[in-house]
């Protein structure tokens, strides 16, 4: 076992998807541990589980199964609430399509998280502010999603992502739909994160960005590589 | 999550499809003001038939002689003789029986010097002005001495005096009834049209014997009105009544009664349960098209949650529990409802109100019609809207988020 305590550990954990009566064998018995502060990349070929990984990491989508402890917690028992409950607090999460609420500013996008952890009003305001301010966004908080740009509006995400202070940040090809000047500045805010203490775990086709990883794992046919 | 929050957050997604919102409130605020109008409606109806009924004197009972079979030979009601001012006299000392008015009429042609006018002359007693619920304008009305000795005096009815004498004050003058010269001692007071549309001002009124032997030739009555002292003693009356006049008439066992006898508390009691009833079914006519505006409600909260599944993903990728989901939209639901059946109460008090100025019905707004019609509405917003609700907070996180 690793010396630092692990945020992340998976054991054997199986996930199928059946469409159409033919079952698709997403994940094959994954296990892995992730210790605090890592910045990982996983890599792998298209349909190879990334993905699936991610959401079962994410607590958006229950294991088949197989266990997931969190931070010592063992995941796979929780309830509904609870389940939400650490979507809330403990893990941050970016997409590839931003998944930004529409016709909301981006002041109102980033308090949302603050909203369901039961906030006031004046701290969620504050506390979304400072964080959109911290993006370089701090001209751009009452923009709607459709009046910024695609890394204006995955900095939104981000700022989203992390305003309730989480210590785990989940990057589902976070880059996928920017041009690489704005991938190296949206890489370049994961590692300034992780540096101050983020635990990242980070999906991505591309080498370049991999490479600033401090460990790249590669998926194939819903496995991990050695 | 935060109450004000929540209830902020349905207030922006409806105000972001502000015709949407309107046209599906629309529904609500049609079905609220109907039932108030209604309602309205009903309740007027049931507050008219009450009055009437005031007037007609629902603690009255009707004696009539009634029909006997003689050798086979039915004849109608008040066709035979069996009633007489005896038989009114008896009833009187029953217990629970306030009044009695035996009465006899017929019709007679009043002249007064130039003028003359075709009427009804009425045999009374005493009694009569208490039963009818009437009362004297001006004079006096007759003693039970007069009564006895048929003297020839009379009161005019409203139309009568109107009729005859014009402005001149008809107390203390002649009037010719049949070639009989009478003397009018009174006026009764205006009572306008019966219920039925005749005018009841158009009428004399004499003492009993006076018109029974001088007018008709006759020794019997034809009605005894009484009155009871209320509903219950009229129900006991009824029975009381029956026994007596049998016992007095000499009918014997498997004879049937030579009267009739009318209850008008049954009667009133039944129009009144028939007012209520219409009442009820005007508000249940109104109340379907509520509860189709509930459905309308339902329609556009599924189809809402549909459009916003990619939302519900978000929100609960991002920490919304089931049961924010489910605030959010069943909260949006009510305060759709909520609107339009605050609307729908203005409208439907203003439309009932109109109503009362340019038709004929009768229009009585009861608070609690208001509060019921309200009430209903909130109760539809939340029952049509739970399904949607439930719907949304049901879904799985990751199914939400992947819709497209
Ligand atoms: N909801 C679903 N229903 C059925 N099959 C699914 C579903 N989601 C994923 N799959 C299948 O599971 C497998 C793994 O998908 P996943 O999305 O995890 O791949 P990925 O590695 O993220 O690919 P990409 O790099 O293209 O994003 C694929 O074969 C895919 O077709
Ligand atoms: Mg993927």
């Amino acid at each position: 076992m690793n010396a630092v305590p692990a945020v992340i550990r998976l054991s054997g954990v199986h996930k199928t998807y059946a469409q159409d009566g033919v079952n698709v064998h997403a994940l094959r018995g994954i296990d892995l541990d992730i210790g605090a502060g890592e910045f990982v990349a996983i890599m792998g070929a298209s349909g190879s589980g990334k993905s699936t990984l991610m959401h079962i990491l994410g607590c958006l989508d229950a294991p088949e199964r197989g266990d997931y402890w969190l931070n010592g917690t063992a995941v796979t028992r929780l309830d509904g609430d609870a389940l939400a409950a650490i979507r809330n607090r403990e893990i941050g999460f970016v997409f590839q399509s931003f998944n930004l609420l529409a016709r909301t500013t981006a002041l109102d996008n980033v308090e949302m998280p603050l909203v369901y952890a039961g906030i006031d009003k004046q701290e969620r305001r504050a506390r979304a502010r400072a964080e959109l301010e911290r993006m370089g966004l701090g001209e751009r908080l009452l923009h709607h999603p459709s009046q910024l740009s695609g890394g204006q509006q995955q900095r939104v995400a981000l700022a989203r992502a992390l305003v309730t202070r989480p210590a785990l940040l989940l990057a589902d090809e976070p880059t996928g739909n920017l041009d690489s000047a704005t991938s190296g500045e949206i890489l370049q805010l994961l590692k300034t994160l992780n540096q101050r203490g983020l635990t990242v775990v980070l999906i991505t086709h591309e080498q370049d960005i991999a490479a600033h990883a401090g460990r790249r794992l590669r998926m194939s046919d819903g496995r991990l590589e050695a | 999550m935060i109450w004000t929050t929540t209830l902020q957050l349905a207030v922006r997604a409806l105000w972001r499809n502000k015709v949407r919102a309107l046209l599906t409130a629309l529904g609500v605020i049609i079905g609220v003001a109907s039932v108030i109008t209604m309602l309205a409606v009903g309740a007027g109806a049931q507050e008219r038939i009450a009055r009437q009924l005031e007037n007609l004197g629902s603690n009255n009972l009707t004696l009539r002689s009634g029909t006997v079979t003689r050798g086979g030979v039915r004849t109608g009601a008040g066709s035979n003789t069996a009633l007489t001012a005896a038989d009114a006299a008896a009833i009187g000392g029953l217990p629970g029986v306030v009044a009695v008015s035996p009465t006899v009429r017929t019709g007679v042609q009043a002249r007064y010097r130039g003028s003359n006018w075709g009427t009804i002359i009425e045999g009374v007693t005493p009694d009569y002005l208490q039963v009818r619920n009437w009362t004297l304008e001006a004079g006096a009305f007759f003693t039970a001495r007069q009564v006895g000795a048929a003297v020839d005096i009379c009161v005019l009815g409203h139309t009568v005096e109107r009729e005859l004498f014009g402005l001149v004050d008809p107390v203390g003058e002649i009037i010719v009834l049949k070639g009989l010269a009478c003397r009018v001692v009174g006026v009764l007071a205006e009572k306008g049209a019966s219920n039925w549309g005749n005018d009841q001002d158009d009428v004399i009124l004499a003492p009993l014997t006076t018109v029974q032997r001088k007018f008709m030739g006759i020794t019997h009555v034809d009605r005894i009105e009484v009155q009871a002292e209320d509903k219950t003693a009229a129900a006991t009356a009824y029975k009381e009544i029956q026994r007596l006049l049998r016992q007095r008439h000499r009918l014997v066992e498997g004879q049937g009664n030579d009267f009739r006898i009318y209850n008008r508390a049954e009667l009133a009691s039944s129009a009144e349960e028939s007012a209520s009833v219409f009442a009820w079914l005007l508000g249940s006519i109104a109340s379907v098209s509520l509860l189709v505006g509930g459905i309308g409600i339902m329609n556009i909260m599924l189809v809402s949650v549909t459009e916003r599944t990619r939302e519900i993903g978000i929100r609960m990728a991002l920490g919304a529990r089931r049961r924010d989901i489910l605030w959010q939209f069943l909260l949006e639901a009510l305060v759709l409802s909520g609107i339009g059946g605050l609307v729908g109460v203005v409208l439907g008090v203003a439309a009932a109100l109109t109503l009362g100025h340019v038709s004929e019905f009768e229009i009585r707004i009861a608070p609690w019609s208001v509060v019921l019609a309200f009430s209903f509405a909130a109760v539809i917003g939340i029952f049509f809207g739970l399904h949607p609700a439930r719907k949304a907070s049901d879904l799985q996180p990751i199914e939400a988020l992947r819709y497209e």
